[in-house]
């Protein structure tokens, strides 16, 4: 087994175990293992950093090509954001929303081929690692404000209908759900902006145009303007609450459909290699 | 030596009975003097609640003890000396510590979580205390329980739960905007109910209220209550939009607020959130309010509900309450019975015998040549050393058995020998004071 992988197993489990502690704390009446939780989604987070470091080394490009890697470099990027919100919030709730979500991406990495590519030439570039940093960062600040969201709408049902089930006092109030999603909105979309921007610059000096209506491109950008949408309607209209709750989530599947479906689906130039074959 | 309790509370006795033996406050003096003067009784507390009067004793003779406690407390009040024969309670032993710490940690109070009652202990020990009828076991088992309560209190969520229905209100609204601080409150009518929860609102961070009612001058006298803005009736609904908390107990017998002026208000506010609680029976605000995104309207019975399901929660909590409490009653007893003077003094022999023992081995094993008579001899000298500087403290320790203060001794030897098993944690610093002389 190369190093990259032994790291990627042992960030696996440290996930998984976070995760339990995660769930324990709030499904557990008394039971406090968030903080326990916290410390070993800290120190998965670092191993996961030396997987993905040790992969760079092993395979001399950005490792995130091939479908285990995206699905690897998605989750760290969720856990390092949501490391980033915890330093604020300190919600081990989001946590158990969100934890699970990072173990599901590294179970599905896990599943898949782990076969290092040949170097593409087009991959050879430093745009390459600016372009896919920045849209996964952006696509894990979206996470947050999906988990965010079902937080908030499963609050604003209890709230609305009187019936109190015991996640009720473990969930924070409205307010603070509601500017979770703002949060996220105000850093994920220049995030993803600068993302697709930075990938126009790339494909232009790779292929020679900035954009070329490949699937993923146009995927891309009708997440882009759902989001745009949303931000739009929070800073003029008002919009917020259970409407930007439920546009965090539409917006969140739509972006994992753009990550997911495009390429299981619908093919083209950004398809992974280890999927197409090529 | 025991721990005693009588006593009756809210459980055993109607309040017509309670408040004809409640002490007051004021001159706790003479009840207490009375109470320590009987003669079964070496220390006591008196504690005087509007639901509970008890007293809290120790003595060595606890049959005598707890007739005269039954006794002291009719004769004291002028009250036939059965006439609280249904009411009493008494408890002894592990029993009278475990009432004790029950009743501190608000697990027999009437509403199960309630704050008051160990504020309201504390202040019967202060008592007992300025009058020094409480010595070293009274003194030491008080700060147990408060320690126990505080335990409780923080180990468990027993009191988290608003249970009444003013509080209930304030943690909705904390559920909804996560900090009350800078928002406004708006009163419609002059309800009790509203004029209370209200407080609670500006006691949690609430700095705007707005009143209004249709008699204008209650609106302002409310107003000038809470540093407010009073609105004549027919004003109000203008100033809608800014308000983030609506309470409403007015007695109009149809709704003053429909679903359709409340679609407006909360698309001037932006969709911000609105909690508005309606207390009025018939109900003032149309309950289709409830089905408006972003406003969340609760009627009495709601809260009720609220109410209802915190209770559930505590009771809930009360059963891990009593196994902290048993673990600690546990701890309680040993240090209470390591205070009895014969065990004390075999433990000090034992101790004392366990060194003569250690330090000879040393010294046997250094000088190899000794002939076994020496050794007789040496052992002898030892032994009899022990015996001369033990003879003096077992003869004081037998001697203040039945003295007065004769537990400080024990303690005393007990602390300075390392023999307790392991006191109560808290104050080791009472033992001092009750040590002391003065």
């Amino acid at each position: 087994m190369t190093l990259n992988l032994l790291f990627f197993k042992i960030t696996l489990l440290l996930y998984f175990v976070a995760t339990v502690l995660y769930l324990i704390d709030v499904i557990a009446r008394d039971v406090k293992t968030g903080r326990y939780g916290r410390w070993i989604l800290i120190a998965g987070f670092v191993t996961h950093l030396v997987t993905v470091i040790s992969r760079y080394a092993a395979s001399g490009y950005t490792p995130v090509a091939s479908l285990h890697e995206s699905l690897s470099f998605f989750a760290m990027s969720i856990v390092a954001i949501f490391l980033l919100f915890d330093l604020r919030y300190r919600l081990t709730v989001l946590a158990a929303f969100v934890c699970p979500l990072a173990l599901v991406l590294m179970i599905g990495g896990g599943a898949v081929s782990k076969k290092t590519q040949e170097l593409n030439p087009v991959l050879d570039s430093w745009w390459f690692p600016v372009h896919v940093s920045l849209a996964f960062l952006g696509y894990a600040v979206f996470a947050i404000a999906f988990a965010a969201g079902i937080m908030y709408l499963l609050q604003e049902r209890m709230l609305k209908s009187k019936k109190f089930l015991p996640l009720y006092y473990k969930l924070p109030s409205l307010d603070t759900l509601d500017s979770i999603n703002y949060k996220c909105l105000t850093f994920g979309f220049p995030l993803m902006t600068m993302g697709i921007i930075s990938g126009a610059i790339w494909a232009n000096s790779a292929w020679g145009g900035y954009w070329r209506w490949d699937p993923k491109e146009s995927w891309a950008l009708i997440t882009w303007f759902l989001y745009a949408a949303l931000l739009h309607g929070r800073l003029t209209v008002g919009w917020r609450g259970r409407r930007a709750a439920i546009f965090a989530i539409l917006g969140f599947f739509c972006l994992l459909f753009t990550f997911f479906g495009v390429n299981l689906l619908l093919g083209g130039e950004h398809s992974f290699s280890a999927l197409s074959g090529r | 030596m025991d721990i005693i309790v009588v006593g009756l509370s809210h459980k055993t006795a109607a309040v017509e009975i309670r408040e004809r033996v409640a002490f007051s406050p004021t001159a706790m003096e003479r009840p207490l003097h009375e109470f320590v003067g009987l003669s079964a009784i070496a220390e006591g507390i008196i504690v005087s609640t509007c639901n509970r009067v008890e007293l809290y004793a120790t003595s060595r003779d606890p049959e005598a003890a707890v007739a005269q406690m039954r006794r002291f407390l009719t004769s004291f009040h002028g009250l036939e000396a059965d006439a609280l024969d249904e009411n009493l309670y008494d408890y002894r032993g592990e029993e009278a510590i475990r009432h004790v710490f029950r009743v501190a940690s608000s697990l027999d109070s009437m509403v199960i979580g309630e704050p008051q009652i160990l504020g309201q202990i504390k202040t019967s020990y202060g008592y007992a205390a300025e009058y020094k009828t409480a010595g070293l076991i009274l003194n030491r088992f008080l700060h147990k329980a408060f320690s126990v309560a505080k335990r409780v209190r923080t180990e468990t969520s027993i009191a988290s739960n608003a249970v009444s229905v003013s509080f209930a209100a304030v943690e909705l609204a904390r559920k909804i905007f996560s900090t009350l601080d800078g928002k406004t409150v708006l009163i419609i009518g002059a309800g009790e109910m509203c004029e209370l929860a209200a407080r609670h609102f500006v006691n949690n961070g609430v700095t705007s209220v707005m009143v209004t009612n249709r008699t204008f001058e209650r609106a302002e006298k409310l107003a000038t209550d809470f540093q407010g803005r009073a609105l004549t009736f027919d004003d109000f609904p203008d100033h809608l939009a800014q308000v983030d908390i609506i309470l409403t107990s007015t007695g109009a017998p149809t709704f003053i607020l429909e679903k359709k002026k409340m679609e407006e208000v909360i698309r001037l506010r932006k969709n911000k959130p609105m909690l508005i609680i309606d207390i009025a029976v018939p109900r003032d605000i149309d309950p289709k309010v409830n089905d408006i995104d972003n406003i969340y309207l609760y009627d009495v019975d709601d809260l009720q509900g609220v109410v209802q399901a915190n209770l559930k929660e505590r009771h809930k909590e009360a059963k891990k309450a009593e196994g902290i409490i048993e673990q600690e009653i546990g701890q309680f007893h040993r240090w209470l019975t390591s205070l009895e003077v014969v065990p004390t003094i075999v433990s000090l022999r034992q101790r004392m015998e366990e060194i003569r023992k250690g330090e000879l081995d040393k010294s046997f094993s250094n000088l190899k040549d000794l002939t076994p008579k020496q050794r007789k001899s040496i052992e002898a000298l030892t032994s009899a050393i022990i015996n001369k500087v033990l003879h003096t403290p077992t003869t004081v320790l037998k001697k203040s058995q039945n003295d007065e203060g004769g537990d400080n001794y024990v303690d005393a030897v007990r602390v300075l020998f390392d023999l307790a098993p392991p006191a109560p944690e808290g104050e080791i610093k009472q033992l001092d004071e009750s040590v002391d002389p003065s």
